[in-house]
């Protein structure tokens, strides 16, 4: 049989993403649960930073509010960029480990584009069922700064996309990690805690000192929350918004490549273990 | 391809692993195992064939090679006229794979979903779709379980669901790998029925790895045996059961307890009050024995039991 033109693909993945959005969408008490965790967290981590920013107003040139703000976009971003890892990659891993991946590359599409079509189902559900009702919360509850140009919203929307995709490349990497090492839940955690720090999630990356900054924004993990953040907030605008967006898709480009050639070195060396 | 083509052609293949293994405290030295050591066999268009073989055979290694996701170190394999190693997603379209122990479904979506997305991965047209899909529904008795998640599915219900995801996409040749693991007799049966309907309707190749002797008996006039890597077998079942070294069974019930009867070409093997035992080479007929037996005693009923496949087997692999 002849592969078909685009269309076709187009909508074999888009009806993959979808089936990936529902997966997610069939646990609805886990979800209530997550808002509720995610309110919670987001006032704790308000009220931390209004206590640093009254003693320090205007560190890293942010005042107060965009601080407040940042905290709600970070708790909305925190599940759609799956800082801690988990979706896709924890299966991934658990299919290699046990052989199931045999199932999957016997099927006729792309290992890597199945699972990030999979992986953008979910965090578009992630964006909008754990991300929408605590900015709801934060915003009822403290004074937010929303964005002056309207523009701004697609422009954040397309730096999560990016973020996305950065995270989805990673944990894609990990995942593989099990064609050579039986158990990678130790470099699931690891990873977790570098991504908490390194994106800009437990403080925003302005505050730290000048030369960490420039060090941590040198690495993909601030494509994960500080730079979509950054967007939202007008703090990337012109050209500063194109170098920001740049960014995000020179290291999902890398990244992904890398996931792209690693597929195909596990592939040729397969051994499918177990069985 | 052509209709004479066989559906598989397997010419001297052998597949070796390096398996590396702890020998003290940082040594570690490198073992090479042949899974696979120089086999060769053909499976025709609309064959059913067994492929039996105790654990660590090579079954598993060989149908993976079959399906593309591994290939040989050296030799030549043909499925349906396609390389599978060189044309795997091409091969992918055309074969159905299922592994008794792996699962293919979505987890946490309801069977129909599965199916729904299964059909877009295979490109199947809508109406064929539909039609396949409702063809299945029936004969598996997937009716009531379509809106279930796959999570919430019994093994057996699972098993079936898993079978239809194969098939959806209507291909030439069909894999089952311990397809009736953990099954429940019922269960059991029924999918038996199942593969054996598809395979004389459909005319669809299947190709059973299993470890379940029945499976092979209801489905398989051909049985392929492998063990270290070879083929040491290949035939229908009863030439199997009429392999040299193994016995048929007379049981002769006798009016009284009485000492050992007395017939040429067979042997008395154990006597139990009136209950006797004779064993025969299976080559051999039982017309004579039986004859002989109505003739010379008093005989209130008789049985004759063929040797049990599970026997032939093991000798089969002790002797491997």
């Amino acid at each position: 049989m002849k592969s078909r033109p685009g269309g076709g693909r187009l909508a074999t993945y888009a009806a993959v993403a979808s089936g990936g959005f529902r997966r997610y969408a069939t646990y609805r008490l886990a979800t209530a649960a997550g808002v509720f965790t995610n309110s919670v967290f987001g006032c704790i981590i308000c009220f931390t930073y209004l206590a640093l920013w009254q003693e320090r107003p205007d560190i890293g040139g942010w005042d107060a509010q965009d601080a407040v703000t940042f905290v709600w976009i970070g708790q909305s971003l925190l599940m759609t960029v799956a800082l801690f890892g988990g979706g896709f990659s924890d299966e991934l891993a658990d299919r290699i480990r046990t052989g199931d991946i045999a199932v999957d590359l016997g099927r006729p599409v792309d290992l890597q584009g199945w699972r990030y079509a999979e992986d953008l189902g979910r965090s578009a559900f992630h964006l909008l069922g754990r991300g929408v009702a605590p900015t709801l919360v934060g915003a009822l509850l403290f004074s937010l700064a929303w964005p002056a140009n309207p523009l701004t919203w697609l422009a954040f929307l397309g730096s999560v996309t990016l973020a996305v995709t950065v995270s989805f490349a990673i944990r894609y990497l990990i995942g593989l990690g099990a064609f050579w090492v039986l158990d990678v839940r130790g470099f699931v955690v690891v990873i977790g805690f570098v991504q908490l720090f390194c994106s800009g999630m437990v403080l925003p990356l302005v505050v730290f000192p000048a030369g960490l900054e420039t060090a941590l924004r040198l690495l993909p993990f601030a494509a994960l929350i500080q730079v979509p953040a950054e967007v939202l907030l007008e703090k990337s605008t012109g050209w500063g918004l194109l170098a920001a967006l740049g960014s995000q898709l020179g290291w999902a480009v890398v990244l992904l490549g890398a996931g792209r050639a690693l597929t195909r070195h596990a592939t040729r060396r397969l051994v499918v273990q177990g069985g | 391809m052509a209709a004479d083509e066989p559906a598989i052609e397997v010419v001297d293949v052998h597949r070796t692993f390096d398996v590396r293994r702890r020998a003290g405290r940082l040594r570690r030295t490198r073992q090479v195992v042949r899974a696979v050591d120089g086999l060769s066999f053909d499976v025709a268009r609309g064959e059913m064939v067994g492929l039996l073989g105790p654990n660590g055979a090579g079954k598993s290694t060989t149908v993976k090679m079959l399906t593309g996701i591994l290939v040989p170190t050296s030799g030549a394999l043909r499925v349906v006229g396609l390389d599978p190693a060189a044309a795997r997603t091409r091969l992918a379209r055309r074969i159905g794979v299922v592994f008794g122990q792996r699962s293919g479904l979505w987890w946490d979506l309801p069977l129909r979903d599965s199916f729904a997305l299964l059909r877009r991965i295979y490109d199947v047209p809508a109406d064929r779709h539909a039609a396949a899909l409702a063809e299945f529904v029936e004969l598996l008795e997937l009716g009531e379980l379509m809106d279930i998640p796959v999570r919430a599915l019994s093994l057996g219900q699972r098993m079936r669901g898993e079978i239809a995801a194969a098939l959806l996409h209507e291909p030439e040749l069909l894999y089952l790998d311990e397809p009736t693991i953990g099954l429940d007799v019922v269960s059991k049966g029924r999918l038996r029925d199942f593969l054996r309907t598809i395979n004389v309707e459909r005319g669809t190749t299947v190709v059973l790895t299993t470890h379940d002797l029945g499976d092979v008996e209801r489905l398989c006039r051909r049985v392929l045996v492998v063990d270290h890597g070879r083929l040491v077998f290949d035939g229908s079942l009863d030439a199997l059961r009429r392999l040299d070294g193994t016995t048929r069974t007379v049981v002769v019930d006798l009016a009284t307890s009485s000492p050992q009867v007395e017939v040429a070409g067979a042997v008395v093997t154990r006597v139990d009050g009136p209950r006797q035992w004779l064993s025969l080479p299976s080559g051999a007929s039982a017309a004579p024995v039986v004859a002989q037996l109505a003739a010379a005693y008093d005989v209130v009923d008789l049985a004759i039991q063929e040797p049990a496949i599970e026997d032939v087997v093991a000798r089969l692999y002790q002797r491997g």
